[in-house]
């Protein structure tokens, strides 16, 4: 069964919900964009449907309330370590079909590869999803060719029309509130895209000697090794570890982690200074099979879940969709030709 | 042929030329800020199609001069600029007198931030806000505007320069430590920033406001200040005589104080320029040469209320080019 409520009533239930979750989602910060009295639409946190940015997609995605950029981890002094702060509440937040589909990665990444993520998985167990119904798909868009389009697995499911909210929402300590605020109550299935503008064909020859073809070369000089890419993916989660000391003789300090890149230049540099991959080809190259192919095969789904927004981030306009797309096939041919 | 009589200095008061052949003038059409609608572009070609022989000069400070009008036409090319001196929003006492003055120099401006990914400002917009404060006026000033300290408007030369600055606000909850910031500073402006414990440091005192820590984060820990911010520089100047590069005087300004200083300057360039100028045309630099700065200086900051975060340079030292022989 699912709730119609207006604005102002979803404000009600927000603030109901607000008791135990900080609400998260989408919205605009204003004039912080790159460039001068341009915004930058990310991650924040809420008290009104109407802050939520409905109609367009994010720059930055919901994993920095999950895998915040900086986390501090643990405090020390001497003998003594004092683990840090959870936030005290709870969090709910929006997100979209393919961002759903996203946490499935984290949870992997964190909770099923290997021993259970503690910091990753006390966050998590205290997350409700709300889906954002998508009418139409975003400029990049490739969910459906990721089969990322549709999401069941919601802790409630929002489709916004005109100011008025229509609510499925299975879960009971969310229900509650919007029972109390709903308009009425009707059958809501949260919108979804069938098709997307841009369609992606990951080739199903994909294997690991395409990492010696030619096909990464273009890319050590249009990429700049900037990152925005995964800082803007919600399945990236690389992080560097910081261990900061507050005082000169180095006895009291926090251990944090941050939020790192496989684009940055210093990413894969070893003590002594040995660098495993140091063009911006290899980088890209790391990237773009672990989102398509590595991954896969240790997890048995793709990591990207066709979200756009790395596409939509580059600032030197380098695709991953085209990579995919042109590139893969190509270099593929080019390890058939040459008989390896 | 009629006897020619024809006032020349009212004639390039007028913005016309009066050129190298005779009988023939061109007539200059001033673009403030630079940016027009292209409709604009087919009055001047008509314009120089029906009145003048054809070609159009590109000028240095974003006009443009229509060639070869015979002096019997200039009325009817004044009527006929009406609709560009509509379309750019040009101060006029009266309709159909074409451009009213030609000392006060079209203020200038870079493409700023209405298209530039580094420009920290709209430079075309506070042109136009000059532009209605100080025209129609026949004094020698030259306003030149851009974006970033980038300069790419050249507004050194001039004998206001207006520099857009942002005041880089960071974020160390979205920082990722790449130094991208670190590396962009050291390479294109002053090299503000370092990193300690890894986060950058700004030099506040080093830092020129370029915004170049914005344009290079990937990760929206740098952004831009809400307010705008601008660096204001002095009496730069071609011309014979000692050419030179203007130098800081405020920086963290203002646009208000910004458009009440450059308006400033008229009471003062009437009260001591040399009554003898040829043209009554001179170089605002030549005339504090004469007055020193501390006069100007009174002139210019009345009733100019800084903001508590500009810095005032103190005192002001020009250098530049002197032709042998020239004390």
């Amino acid at each position: 069964m699912g709730y119609q409520l207006s604005g102002q009533a979803l404000t009600s239930a927000f603030k109901k919900w607000s008791a135990e979750y900080d609400i998260y989602a989408p919205m605009v910060f204003e004039g912080t964009g790159r460039f001068s009295e341009t915004d930058v639409i990310r991650y924040g946190k809420v008290t009104d449907p109407a802050q939520i940015v409905w109609d367009e997609r994010s720059e930055y995605s919901f994993k920095d309330v999950l895998t915040p950029v900086c986390q501090v981890l643990f405090y020390f002094t001497e003998n003594e370590v004092k683990e840090a702060d959870f936030p005290p509440k709870g969090a709910i937040i929006f997100l979209r079909s393919c961002d759903l589909h996203a946490v499935k990665r984290l949870d992997f990444m964190f909770l099923e590869n290997g021993p259970e993520d503690y910091y990753y998985k006390t966050l998590r167990d205290r997350v409700k999803f709300v889906l954002m119904g998508c009418e139409h798909p975003f400029e990049d868009c490739f969910c459906v060719s990721m089969g990322t389009n549709v999401s069941t697995d919601y802790d409630a499911a929002v489709n916004a029309k005109d100011g008025e909210y229509f609510l499925d929402c299975p879960d009971a300590t969310l229900a509650a509130a919007l029972q109390e605020f709903a308009e009425r109550t009707c059958d809501v299935v949260p919108d979804h895209v069938e098709e997307d503008d841009v369609e992606v064909t990951i080739p199903d020859n994909l294997t690991n000697a395409i990492a010696k073809t030619s096909i990464w070369d273009e890319y050590d000089k249009r990429c700049i090794k900037c990152g925005r890419c995964t800082l803007a993916c919600p399945t990236c989660t690389c992080w560097s570890m910081q261990d900061i000391f507050y005082t000169e003789n180095g006895k009291a300090g926090e251990r944090r982690r941050v939020q790192t890149s496989c684009m940055f230049d210093d990413y894969t540099t070893v003590a002594g200074g040995g660098c495993f991959r140091q063009k911006a080809g290899e980088r890209m190259r790391f990237k773009v099979l672990h989102k398509v192919m590595d991954f896969n095969t240790r997890a048995g789904f793709q990591m990207c879940v066709g979200c756009g927004r790395c596409d939509a981030i580059c600032p030197e306009y380098i695709s991953l969709t085209n990579c995919i797309n042109t590139k893969l096939p190509q270099g593929m041919k080019e390890v058939l030709e040459n008989g390896q | 042929m009629a006897m020619m009589d024809m006032n020349c200095g009212k004639l390039k008061k007028n913005a016309f030329r009066v050129t190298k052949k005779r009988g023939i003038a061109s007539a200059r059409v001033r673009v403030p800020g630079g940016l027009l609608n292209a409709k604009v572009l087919g009055q001047v070609k008509d314009i120089a199609e029906r009145f003048g022989n054809g070609e159009v000069h590109l000028t240095i400070r974003q006009g443009f001069e229509i060639f070869g009008i015979p002096y019997e036409k200039v009325q009817e090319v004044n009527e006929a600029l009406q609709p560009i001196i509509d379309e750019l929003n040009i101060n006029q006492s009266k309709k159909g007198i074409g451009y009213e003055s030609s000392g006060t120099r079209n203020i200038m401006a870079c493409v700023g931030n209405h298209v530039c990914p580094f420009g920290n400002y709209n430079t075309t917009a506070l042109a136009k806000r000059i532009e209605k404060a100080i025209f129609p006026n026949d004094l020698h000033v030259k306003v030149a505007l851009t974006g970033c300290p980038n300069d790419c408007c050249k507004v050194r030369m001039h004998d206001f320069g207006i520099m857009g600055m942002t005041e880089p606000q960071f974020d160390p909850s979205r920082c990722v430590s790449c130094g991208a910031c670190v590396k962009k500073c050291k390479q294109l402006s002053v090299e503000a920033l370092h990193m300690e414990k890894f986060r950058p440091v700004r030099n506040v005192e080093k830092c020129i406001g370029c915004g170049v820590c914005v344009h290079a984060c990937p990760n929206r820990a740098w952004t831009r200040s809400k307010t705008q911010y601008f660096r204001l520089t002095l009496l730069g100047r071609s011309g014979k005589k000692n050419p030179r590069m203007g130098v800081d005087f405020i920086k963290w300004c203002d646009a208000d104080s910004i458009v009440k200083i450059v308006s400033n300057v008229y009471d003062y360039a009437k009260k001591y320029i040399d009554p003898d100028a040829p043209g009554g045309k001179e170089h605002i630099g030549y005339i504090v040469d004469r007055t020193g700065v501390d006069t100007f200086l009174e002139y210019i900051m009345r009733d100019v209320h800084l903001p508590e975060k500009a810095e005032v340079y103190k005192p002001l030292y020009w250098n530049g080019i002197r032709y042998w022989g020239l004390k």
